[in-house]
């Protein structure tokens, strides 16, 4: 990390892209090193105490006079039209105050702007069994539940796409018609270099094939919203939504009402996970029945319609082939995916993109090709759950490289090390890298288990494996097309010394309300608990674009460092003319601002704050914060860049019981490079969250259907839906690894979802250090776990995993130089391969 | 969230006022005591009882006491954590606790009775649902519904008897005492479970479960081995209760494997008790009773897990039972 200096970090707030002009502001450089007075403490969240006294307030805490309760009636086809549908018994029931329909919300609205799929209640067509058509405002819930009985409606049942294959082997119906091809959602086909060529002279290619199952969110907290339109005619909705901006645009264009007239408030999220990062219908009924009745509605839903709700990890089959030479070195890796994306587009374009992104960033691969596919199918929709359309694929790579070791008889750890995509690079397929401490991360891992005496030498039954993974700090582009601020924040300064942090971001738990306090605390040298913050409120707070993609401390972080540090520089000029000493040399430390070489020389901050207001005016500020632009410009690229990316390394241990397939993980060592930790124990605590939510995966998770049974969501229960419990959760040992990223605030990257994604492979390698089998699939349960045991004594193929793809046409090939090859980050047409004469 | 049906609770305080109380309403009202296995079942609307009649204030239903002969009265009351936590139940009857304790989580052991479990509803993942899921796939004939989803072409239903306390009481030869307005009838634990989904029980519809007795153990040794997926929270998807009387020589004098949670009863195993009287517990014989008890296991796809794997993990169990015993 010698190569990056100081000054580069904190610096480039801003500085790649148009800051705004208030330029006579001198920036504020926050210096990347330490001593921090705050920056890397493990110092307690700022709503822990509330948290844990149960005074958190979410949306369901919420009672207004007056207050209705509404439910929402679902479809129980998993494919139909509507024919006809009849409130009248409903509406005639005592105790209702309002029923209604599609017909009443006919705007579409979804995620993505290419994907404007849904409605808030389907008029004509139903596309899964939970797909909402109606829904009631009654006095309580007990007479809105009665009320959704008396609603007839008729549907005309359809053919149903229980399956990806279905989807394949069926164009018709089609559940939208805006898909690329029939019920195939969205085709891609990317190259990076000449792939086929590089895998014929490779020394061995290695061919696999994977499932990983899907799965869903779990947050603790059930979807609640509350609507009021109030007397001035402005609606507001409370909700538990990770993305209150997102929410904002679809009321406003769904309810057909100026964004200037609509309040969004995010409430704290009792988890989110990506399961709370869309807009949903219930939150625009509410908000209808609240305009429709003139009384505040609220909805707290099922946990079985949190289920249909989703938009959960892909079911992904993938295919990948990877040539190597007789040292293990990468030359060329062919990937293919297959996602089930259920009903809805969701954030599914983006999702098909991202199981093809990020393979190149943790090793080099020089030559690549991406073909990718996404299905439309009659179920919950899919979309970003933690990690967003990047395990599957993890989980397929580092599976593949585990065999490729053992084939060459290489130390996995070792093949990995001698391939690390270098720090400040440029993969094939265009993604900047900045900071790159994969290599600690293995290192400490490997040291930490002992793998160098254990790997391969543990008794049958136990075993240790390694996996590797790299996550996006943010995404490089927003959601809809626009160049401004992806963060913004506010700061006003009080004379009492207090200041106000405003901000549009969202806690879903993660801690970003405590990180905009540590952030601005450091700056401003005052004690976070001295700060209030305001997050997530569309009147109090600027536009952050929400709480997904790990964005929000990388982003909000940059924003409130600049708002802090102009804070800051109108302070200085009086407080350096009281204190009659030069501007540069002051301190602002433990709520005291002073003179460095002479501390006793100083005034209170809020002393501060009061001469600077009596000099210049009320004391404020704004920041913003837009990530630099990429250098990749062919179509499908908008995917993948981001500021910076986390990298993770983890070595499970795993005890595999023979007789009976059971697995268990007593231990995890995980190395996690988070640039710079804002507060430990924040990070520690997304790290052992990510391994907790990995053994799920790995272990038991599963969003299944009875694809024969009129695909039935299997166990849409928390008891039947299996997750690990505390029992089940395994020793952590997690070794964070502070390699600063320039473009990261103090140098700050990822922890929320990165470190769960090396897990799923981690153990699978393990199970077959353990006991000699491959589980080419997710979640590795005991009856596969068992089968392929028995399949092994018997002779046959030590492996349980998917036998084949569907056979999909792939459309034409978008070919992109490299920067190797001199390109210039666009598609191109491909070279004729060399020596074919033609 | 979830709503309860309309209902409305009482609270009799003598087994006659129960029983007359549960005589009067007949089916609008069921005996209720922890309610963790009836409320959600109600929420549901797998049974929508109107009339409940909470059964925790009659003292009969209290007594936690061993008898003049050294046999243990557990009133139907008693709560799964009292089991647990009693010194003479633990220094007596090891098994009871050590199967109580694998049930569910110890918040709800705290609400749940011996007598809630021995009673609690079959189990099966196409019934176990809410109403508007039952509804989307057309219902089945435990409730509402004509067909079983499970096995289409069968007449019966086979939802899973689940309880982990039932297969354990079977093995230790306990007896139940029953309380209907015909008077009071003692049976053996096995004689309260009737191979059918539906019809899982042969206590009238009005009787009200009063006690169990459990006799000493004597010489005899017993343990209860469960498969689940998670160590807490989950329904046994098999439950193996191993009995055995040893006689002086080292060989088994009697013996009891009884097999839960493959069945819609407690499938009491003759053939792997033939196979263990009268031989040491050696790999051999242990190896022979396990293939014995393994055979009537009938796991169909209502439950977690596959059911080839649930069929092969019975031998594995019973295995590990005897084992465990010797
Ligand atoms: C999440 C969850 C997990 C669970 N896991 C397990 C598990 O792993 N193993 C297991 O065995 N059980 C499990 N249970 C079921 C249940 O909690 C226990 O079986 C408990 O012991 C039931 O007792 P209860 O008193 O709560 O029963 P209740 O719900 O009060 O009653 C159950 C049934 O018995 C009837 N009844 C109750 N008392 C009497 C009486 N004295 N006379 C006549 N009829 C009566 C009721 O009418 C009802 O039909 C679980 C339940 C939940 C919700
Ligand atoms: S076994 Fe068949 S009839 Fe019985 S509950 Fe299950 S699906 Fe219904």
């Amino acid at each position: 990390m010698g190569g990056r200096a100081v000054g580069r970090y904190g610096g480039t707030v801003g500085s790649e892209v148009g800051e705004v002009s208030t330029t006579d502001i001198p920036p504020y450089r926050p210096t990347a090193l330490p001593p921090f007075s705050i920056i890397g403490k493990p110092l307690p969240k700022i709503d822990a105490a509330a948290k844990c006294l149960g005074r958190t307030k979410f949306a369901d805490d919420i009672v207004l006079p007056r207050m209705l309760a509404a439910k929402m009636l679902r479809s129980p086809h998993p494919h139909a039209r509507i024919v006809s549908i009849d409130t009248s018994r409903a509406q005639a029931l005592e105790g209702v105050k309002a029923v209604i329909t599609g017909s009443d919300m006919p705007n579409a609205f979804g995620i993505l702007p290419v994907s404007q799929d849904e409605h808030a209640l389907e008029g004509d067509h139903v596309r899964f069994i939970g797909d909402p058509v109606a829904a009631v405002a009654a006095i309580d819930e007990d007479t809105a539940t009665q009320a959704l009985e008396l609603i007839e409606v008729s549907y005309e049942l359809l053919e149903v796409i229980g399956s990806i294959e279905d989807a394949v082997a069926n164009p018709e119906p089609q559940l939208h018609d805006y898909a690329d091809d029939g019920n195939l959602h969205k085709l891609v086909h990317l190259e990076f270099g000449p792939v086929d060529e590089a895998l014929e002279r490779a020394h061995l290619v290695q061919e696999d094939l994977f499932f990983y199952e899907g799965s869903t969110h779990l947050p603790m907290e059930q979807h609640a919203a509350v609507a009021e339109y109030g007397g001035n005619r402005r609606l507001t909705v409370w909700s538990s939504t990770q993305t209150p901006h997102y929410v904002h645009r679809a009321l406003e264009k769904v309810l057909e009402l100026p964004r200037s007239r609509i309040r969004v408030v995010a409430m704290p999220n009792g988890g989110g996970f990506g399961g709370k990062s869309d807009p949903f219908g219930h939150e625009l009924v509410v908000a209808k029945l609240a305009m429709l009745t003139g009384r505040p509605v609220k909805i707290c839903l099922t946990r079985e319609e949190v289920f249909y709700c989703h938009r959960g990890r892909h079911p992904v089959i993938m295919k990948v082939r990877t040539g190597v030479t007789a040292d293990g070195t990468i030359t060329g890796m062919d990937f293919e995916s297959y996602l089930d994306g259920g009903a809805y587009g969701s954030y599914g374009v983006a999702s098909v993109y991202y199981t093809g992104a990020l393979q190149t960033v943790t090793y080099q691969v020089p030559t690549y090709r991406f073909r990718g596919v996404r299905a439309f199918t009659n179920k919950a929709p899919c979309g970003p759950k933690r990690g967003h359309g990047t395990p599957q694929p993890r989980f397929a790579v580092e599976v593949t490289l585990d065999k490729i070791a053992e084939r060459l008889d290489l130390d996995p750890a070792e093949l990995r090390l001698k391939q690390l995509q270098p720090a400040d690079s440029l993969t094939a397929n265009w993604l900047k890298i900045g900071s790159m401490g994969l290599r600690a991360c293995i290192d400490k891992v490997v040291e930490g288990s002992n793998w160098k005496t254990c790997f391969r030498n543990l008794p049958y039954g136990r075993g240790l494996g390694l996996a590797c993974s790299s996550y996006i700090t943010g995404a490089g582009l927003p959601i809809y097309w626009n160049s401004m601020p992806h963060s913004g924040v506010q700061l006003k300064c009080d004379r009492g010394g207090g200041v106000t942090v405003f901000c549009g971001s969202t806690d879903i738990g993660q801690g970003s309300d405590s990180i905009l306090a540590y952030i601005v605390a450091e700056v401003l040298g005052v004690e976070p608990m001295e700060i209030a913050v305001v997050t997530g409120d569309t009147d109090l707070t600027p536009v952050d674009l929400g709480s997904y993609s790990s964005r929000v401390t990388l982003m909000t972080g940059q924003a409130a460092i600049q708002a802090a540090g102009r804070v800051r520089a109108v302070m200085v000029g009086p407080v350096a003319g009281k204190l009659e000493v030069p501007a540069e040399r002051l301190v602002f430390a433990g709520g005291v601002v002073f003179d460095a070489q002479d501390p006793e020389r100083g005034m209170s901050f809020a002393e501060a704050v009061a001469l600077t207001e009596t000099a210049t005016g009320t004391v404020g500020s704004v920041g913003s914060y837009r990530p630099p632009k990429s250098p990749g410009r062919y179509r499908g690229a908008g995917v993948g860049p981001s500021p910076a990316y986390s990298y993770s390394a983890c070595i499970a241990e795993v005890e595999v019981d023979p007789e009976t397939g059971i697995v268990q993980v007593p231990r995890v060592w995980i190395g996690h490079d988070i640039g710079r930790s804002i507060n430990s124990s924040l990070v520690m605590g997304q790290v052992e969250g990510g391994v907790y939510m990995g053994l799920g995966e790995a272990l038991m998770e599963e969003m299944a259907y009875r694809t024969n049974r009129n695909v039935t969501h299997k166990w849409p229960s928390m008891l039947e839906y299996k997750s690990p419990t505390t029992h089940e959760m395994c020793d952590v040992t997690t070794y964070l690894i502070e390699d600063p990223d320039a473009n990261g605030p103090f140098g700050a990257k990822e922890a929320g979802q990165g470190p769960l994604l090396p897990v799923m492979p981690a153990v699978a390698n393990a199970i077959y250090d353990a006991v000699g089998v491959r589980i080419d699939e997710v979640p590795m349960s005991p009856p596969k776990v068992h089968r392929a045991i028995k399949d092994k004594a018997r002779g046959k193929e030590p492996r349980f995993g998917p036998s084949g793809t569907p056979t999909v046409r792939w459309p034409e090939v978008t070919y992109v130089p490299r920067p190797v090859d001199g390109g210039d980050g666009k598609a191109h047409p491909r070279p004729e391969p060399a020596g074919t004469g033609g | 969230m979830l709503r309860l049906p309309p209902c409305e609770a009482r609270f009799p305080t003598s087994i006659a006022e129960a029983v007359e109380l549960k005589a009067k309403y007949g089916p609008e009202a069921s005996y209720v005591a922890g309610g963790t296995d009836l409320y959600p079942n109600m929420k549901r609307r797998q049974q929508t009882p109107y009339h409940l009649i909470d059964v925790r204030r009659i003292p009969q239903l209290d007594r936690l006491e061993v008898d003049a002969d050294g046999g243990l009265i557990i009133g139907a009351g008693v709560t799964l954590t009292r089991l647990i936590r009693d010194g003479r139940v633990a220094a007596g009857w090891p098994v009871l606790g050590q199967a109580a304790a694998t049930i569910s989580t110890p918040i709800l052991r705290n609400m749940g009775t011996v007598g809630g479990n021995l009673l609690i509803d079959t189990r099966c993942n196409y019934y176990d649902q809410s109403y508007e899921w039952r509804k989307a796939i057309d219902f089945c004939m435990k409730k509402d519904g004509e067909i079983c989803w499970v096995a289409p072409s069968s007449p019966r239903c086979w939802a899973v008897q689940s309880s982990d306390l039932v297969p354990v009481m079977v093995a230790l030869g306990a007896e139940v005492i029953l309380v209907g307005p015909e008077g009071t009838r003692t049976i053996p634990a096995q004689a309260l479970y009737h191979n059918d989904g539906i019809e899982y029980l042969t206590k009238k519809r009005d009787e009200l479960l009063v006690s169990l007795r459990v006799p000493a153990m004597g010489t005899a040794k017993a343990t209860y081995q469960k498969l689940r997926r998670r160590g807490a929270f989950d329904f046994p998807v098999l439950g193996v209760a191993a009995w055995i009387r040893p006689n002086g020589g080292g060989t088994v004098a009697d013996a009891r494997v009884v097999i839960g949670a493959v069945g819609s009863y407690p499938i009491v195993s003759e053939a792997a008790a033939e196979a263990l009287v009268g031989h040491a517990l050696e790999d051999d014989t242990i190896d022979a009773a396990a293939r014995a008890a393994a055979k009537p296991a009938k796991p169909l796809d209502n439950t977690d897990f596959t059911i080839g794997w649930r069929k092969d993990m019975v031998a594995v169990y019973v295995r590990r039972a005897l084992a465990a015993l010797r």
